[in-house]
């Protein structure tokens, strides 16, 4: 049997948890599904890691992460189903965001030439900062 | 609405003319993770003892899941003592066998699970040749022997390095997402509380100042910043002050609507403590 090296135990993602960002827990793990869904990676049909799987990983409580998931079926986006866990109902991904999407392979492509000229991350988000600013000032709606 | 983990009815403990704790009535919800914090005396240790039926109430009651705490350990606790007492000289295996002996309820798989979780606890290793960390995880696979449904830690983290605190934290965690335990621990490290925390149990000079719902009581209070001639535009009661020369930086609970003038800001888990910590310090100084 060929086991996939990108598989984990864990499910389809990982959480990652920043103590200091003073943003509250359970709303770092809103976004980041969020985030895993407009990316393509979390797909309706999917599981998203089991309480016990992320305090595994992550050492936070597990009431916190269901909370986070509570909140992510208030919205409507996934279905905690009983004893089988939290599935994914609704799907985030568009054309323009998922990960073969040719926006974002140019964008890995001018990211490859920043890399290749030799800048540091802090210059590659600061030019991104900056444009960004210029073509969706602050202010305006965002959709 | 589900029957209280534990329950607490007048309360008291007094050491001769000292009051530990004075007719405190509270409720704490199954399920939770809830830190007990409070200043060095505040009754803290003597809460945690009540519930695990090591010491009796001078007055009132306390109980567990509907059954009153009488004088001896209650079935359904499992109490981490701060000193952790360990026989220094036996063997994790003979400790465990020890342990398991005087307990009624007791689950040698669920003990040895604990002991293999991280890095694993050597067996034949002595306690007293065992790091904190391990010897921490073997003093909670022994509560977790008991197969308890109300997990009472005393200052479990305040000996550990960093890894071992985290480490310890995540194998508490892992018996909430499993066994759906209430736990009260009471921490000084306010960082710590505020990352695994999910309800707040804030004992003062042997009462209870708040107990809630750590959103919920975050909430409550707002962090106002404004002139300091203008204070009596602020509603709600004011919990802490600092005050320079014409600013003045309020904690305050239920301060709605927020003054004309003032800036409001949300306060976090180790502000809103530290604020009802140093105001009962100035209170105490006052009085002497």
């Amino acid at each position: 049997m060929v086991t996939d090296p990108g598989a984990y135990a864990g499910g389809v993602i990982e959480f990652r948890i920043d103590r200091r960002s003073g943003v509250a827990t359970y709303i770092q793990i809103v976004h980041q599904a969020k985030q895993a869904m407009r990316l393509g990676l979390l797909n309706p049909g999917d599981r998203l890691p089991t309480a016990r799987e992320v305090v595994e990983a992550t050492a936070v409580n597990p009431n916190t992460v269901l909370k986070a998931y509570r909140e992510l079926e208030r919205e409507g986006l996934v279905e905690a189903r009983r004893g089988l866990g939290t599935f994914v109902t609704k799907s985030l991904a568009n054309d323009a965001t998922n990960r073969g999407a040719p926006l974002r392979q140019e964008l890995a492509d001018w990211m490859g030439r920043a890399v290749h000229a030799g800048l540091g991350v802090d210059d590659v988000d600061a030019l991104y900062v900056d444009v960004r600013e210029e073509r969706y000032p602050i202010g305006e709606p965002r959709s | 609405m589900s029957t209280p983990a534990l329950c607490a009815a007048g309360l008291s403990k007094h050491f001769g003319r000292v009051r530990a704790l004075d007719d405190c009535t509270f409720d704490l919800p199954e399920g939770r993770v809830i830190a007990l914090v409070g200043p060095n005396g505040a009754g803290k240790s003597t809460l945690l003892s009540l519930a695990s039926g090591l010491i009796r109430p001078t007055a009132g009651s306390i109980s567990v899941h509907g059954t009153p705490v009488r004088g001896r350990m209650h079935p359904d606790v499992a109490y981490l003592a701060q000193n952790r007492p360990l026989y220094p000289d036996f063997t994790v295996r003979e400790v465990i066998q020890a342990v398991g002996a005087m307990n009624e309820r007791w689950s040698q798989p669920r003990v040895e699970e604990v002991l293999d979780m991280l890095a694993g606890v050597d067996r034949d290793a002595k306690v007293r040749a065992l790091s904190a960390g391990a010897r921490t995880q073997v003093a909670i696979a022994l509560a977790l022997g008991r197969l308890p449904k109300v997990l009472l830690l005393d200052e479990p983290l305040s000996d550990l390095d960093p890894l071992a605190r985290d480490e310890t934290l995540r194998i508490v965690m892992t018996e909430v997402a499993d066994r759906g335990t209430t736990v009260l621990m009471s921490s000084h490290l306010l960082s710590d509380l505020s990352e695994v925390c999910d309800h707040l149990l804030l004992v003062v000079e042997g009462q209870v100042r708040l107990n809630g719902d750590v959103e919920d009581v975050l909430a409550e209070h707002r962090v106002l910043v404004g002139p300091r001639d203008d204070e009596s535009a602020v509603s709600g009661v004011v919990v802490s002050a600092s005050r320079a020369e014409r600013q003045a930086t309020l904690l305050v609970r239920g301060a709605d609507p927020v003054p004309a003038g003032w800036v409001a800001d949300r306060p976090d888990l180790e502000s809103l403590v530290v604020g009802y910590l140093r105001a009962a310090r100035e209170r105490a100084a006052a009085r002497r």
